[in-house]
């Protein structure tokens, strides 16, 4: 038997009653607190399903075309979309879609100010780097069982579990893009006088934009890899499907739905990635 | 009172540098500190005064503290100790906002690799600190076109940095440092990542700049050379300490110790150094076109000279030989105005190396003359020779050169 330094089962139970006091007494404020988001969830997914297909289509192709400027390459990533409709799948790939976007949305909104204070603040950055990965070697299922106590089964927990598992790449690119900027590039910045806004926003995070871009090609990635889990507890779409094809033995369907997530996965990392490309090519002599 | 000036700025690098100040001001060395302490002494004691509208040049190798001093003027590096007066006002003291103001409107920094934004036209670069100041952009952008145009770049306005040359990308960052018509420019080796061709060109475009515009300006360099070309006065850091300070011919003619003298090595002194360096040292003795000719014989023969320089008011005339003194006593003149010679002569900021050229060309004596073509002295051959031959070198060499000196040195003293 090893030794028993402190009483392990103790804690656990101290752990229990937080959360079930937490749960007892703030699962209504919470609720409400997240119930904006919920709405947005609810909207975005309203306006995906009932638009026409090809009006997708085409803002996808737009949004490419914005980005790459290439018209091959947004067509392909329209074509790309209308695979999920062809599987029989576009309902719950729109329900998929609009999850990812406000979970997407959500990593962006926490995690790009994250990797800024990161940059900055010296002792933040060492509290914060083992912090991020717990975050991202933590079983989601451990975190994933106090949340759906807390926001009960739904949309909301989903997005918040996905927006854990899939926000510290994000941060660690963010500080990383940042602290990587040319030291005497910001150092011009700050001898003709930039206020620390101006460094910022005039210099740091332009010249870390292609950073920051890969970051946020991971956390879409990551977070399409969650839908399944999320599926569990409640998100639809096609992670729901893939969980009925486990549940019902279905491989056919299973599959169906794994290459409906591998085709929006595609979409969005390559649409997020050329995005990065031309910023860099922009750039240009900065290595 | 001058522009910059320099007081006691110590600088220790490391986590508390202030527990270790008393202990570096008591005289403890680079190696000791960093051995006790784990701090690095980045610069010890350095006190400066720079003039207005001057080309003041710190040099060093790498490693000497060089950057570090320049980034104390605009507080780039906070000093561990010391002061800063620049017009009087005290840097170090001032306020975040106060310094940013500093920055955007006293002085403008152009950096060894560009420093440019690459997101940034070259428009936009030049611009960058009137954006800073939150000038309008028709306003800004007009400015910049102009500074763009005076270093050369017109027509590069909506490049990128990087679609540059080295050369022209530095065109920018000095366009973008005398753009915000800050008084004082620093220099952080400017033209050290540039060709020597190019940056032969560049130091020629800065000077040109600098006699019209007249700024005060710091200029970092690790090259010798470049320093005597450019500065009025240099001042010489080794290891965070200032070994020397002065006008480039005090550098050169009196180097205050091996360090510097190592450096003076393969300096290309004859550039530097100029007539005025090797006039020799004699009683200055001068007649005028009314001088008596029995006058003039008399004070020739006293002072044992072969010939003397005639005045016409300040203006040299000519010489004055001790024999055509003696002809015009013979025909009975009453001054020596219609005996004077023509005298070869060279202005007194002709280079060595061109006066050496003079010299080996005719056995005549050469006069050294000012602004107005008054009469400075005569030049010395010896001078010349010890000027532009380093004065460390091989005992055998020296002798030679004397001996190509010694017959010419006779005919003219």
């Amino acid at each position: 038997m090893f030794p028993e330094f402190f009483p392990a089962r103790a804690i656990r139970q101290a752990i229990d009653g937080f959360v079930d006091h937490l749960v007892t007494d703030y699962a209504s404020t919470l609720e409400a607190m997240a119930r904006p988001l919920l709405n947005l969830l609810i909207w975005i997914e309203q306006v995906l399903r009932d638009s026409p297909w090809w009006a997708v289509t085409l803002v996808v192709i737009a949004i490419a075309w914005a980005v790459s400027r290439r018209i091959g390459f947004s067509i392909a990533m329209g074509a790309l979309l209308c695979v999920i409709g062809m599987l029989g799948l576009w309902d719950a790939g729109m329900q998929t879609l609009a999850l990812m976007i406000v979970a997407t949305g959500v990593s962006v909104v926490i995690g790009i100010p994250m990797g800024i204070l990161m940059a900055r603040v010296d002792w933040l950055r060492q509290v914060m780097l083992p912090v991020l990965d717990v975050m991202q070697t933590m079983p989601s299922f451990v975190y994933l069982i106090p949340v759906v106590m807390l926001f009960g089964l739904g949309k909301i927990p989903a997005i918040i579990s996905t927006v854990i598992y899939a926000v510290p790449p994000l941060i660690r690119l963010t500080d990383l893009g940042i602290r990587l900027v040319d030291r005497e590039v910001l150092e011009a910045s700050r001898a003709f006088g930039a206020s620390t806004r101006q460094q910022l926003f005039g210099v740091q995070l332009p010249l870390a934009l292609p950073n920051i871009m890969a970051g946020v090609n991971q956390t879409t990635m990551m977070a399409l890899s969650m839908v399944v889990i999320a599926s569990m507890i409640g998100a639809r779409g096609l992670g729901h499907e893939v969980l009925l094809g486990i549940n019902r033995l279905e491989v056919g369907r299973g599959l169906m739905a794994g290459l409906g997530i591998v085709a929006l996965a595609v979409l969005f990392d390559r649409i997020t990635q050329s995005y990065g490309q031309r910023q860099r090519a922009r750039i240009g002599g900065q290595r | 009172m001058s522009k910059i000036e320099v007081r006691n700025i110590y600088k220790i690098f490391g986590p508390q540098p202030k527990k270790w100040m008393d202990a570096v001001k008591g005289g403890m060395s680079k190696e000791e500190l960093l051995s006790r302490s784990g701090h690095t002494l980045g610069l010890r004691d350095i006190s400066l005064s720079i003039e207005e509208g001057s080309i003041f040049v710190v040099m060093g190798l790498s490693g000497s503290g060089k950057s570090t001093l320049i980034r104390h003027f605009n507080r780039l590096i906070e000093p561990s100790g010391g002061q800063i007066l620049v017009d009087g006002v005290d840097v170090v003291s001032l306020s975040p906002r106060d310094l940013e103001t500093f920055r955007q409107r006293k002085m403008s920094m152009v950096f060894q690799r560009f420093g440019l934004f690459p997101h940034h036209t070259v428009l936009e670069n030049a611009a960058y600190g009137l954006a800073v100041q939150g000038v309008d952009r028709a306003v800004r952008e007009e400015k910049a076109r102009h500074w763009l145009d005076q270093v050369g770049l017109n027509g590069f306005e909506a490049q990128y940095p990087h679609q540059l040359s080295g050369g022209m990308q530095q065109r920018v960052g000095l366009a973008r440092a005398l753009a915000t018509d800050a008084e004082i420019l620093l220099m952080d080796e400017a033209f050290s990542a540039l060709d020597p061709l190019i940056r032969r060109e560049m130091q020629d475009q800065l000077l040109r700049l600098q006699a019209k515009l007249n700024k005060t300006i710091v200029f970092i360099t690790h090259d010798l050379d470049e320093a005597l070309r450019l500065g009025n006065r240099i001042a010489i850091l080794k290891d965070g300490e200032l070994i020397q300070e002065g006008t480039p011919e005090d550098i050169l003619l009196n180097p205050a110790n091996d360090y510097v003298q190592a450096f003076l090595q393969d300096v290309n002194r004859s550039r530097v150094l100029n007539a005025a360096h090797a006039v020799r040292d004699e009683p200055r003795f001068t007649l005028t076109m009314r001088s008596r000719p029995s006058h003039a014989l008399e004070r020739l023969q006293s002072l044992k000279y072969d010939y003397a320089p005639v005045l016409d008011g300040k203006r040299l005339a000519g010489v004055l030989t001790l024999s055509s003194v003696q002809q015009a006593i013979r025909e009975g003149a009453r001054d020596v105005s219609a005996y004077v010679e023509d005298i070869a002569s060279v202005p007194a900021t002709t280079g060595l190396d061109e006066v050496l050229g003079r010299l080996l060309r005719s056995d005549q004596p050469l006069a050294v003359t000012g602004e107005q073509e008054e009469f400075i002295g005569w030049l010395s051959r010896r001078k010349v020779v010890e000027l532009v031959v380093p004065p460390v070198v091989e005992p055998e060499v020296s002798a030679e050169a004397n001996e190509v000196a010694a017959p010419a040195v006779e005919t003219v003293s």
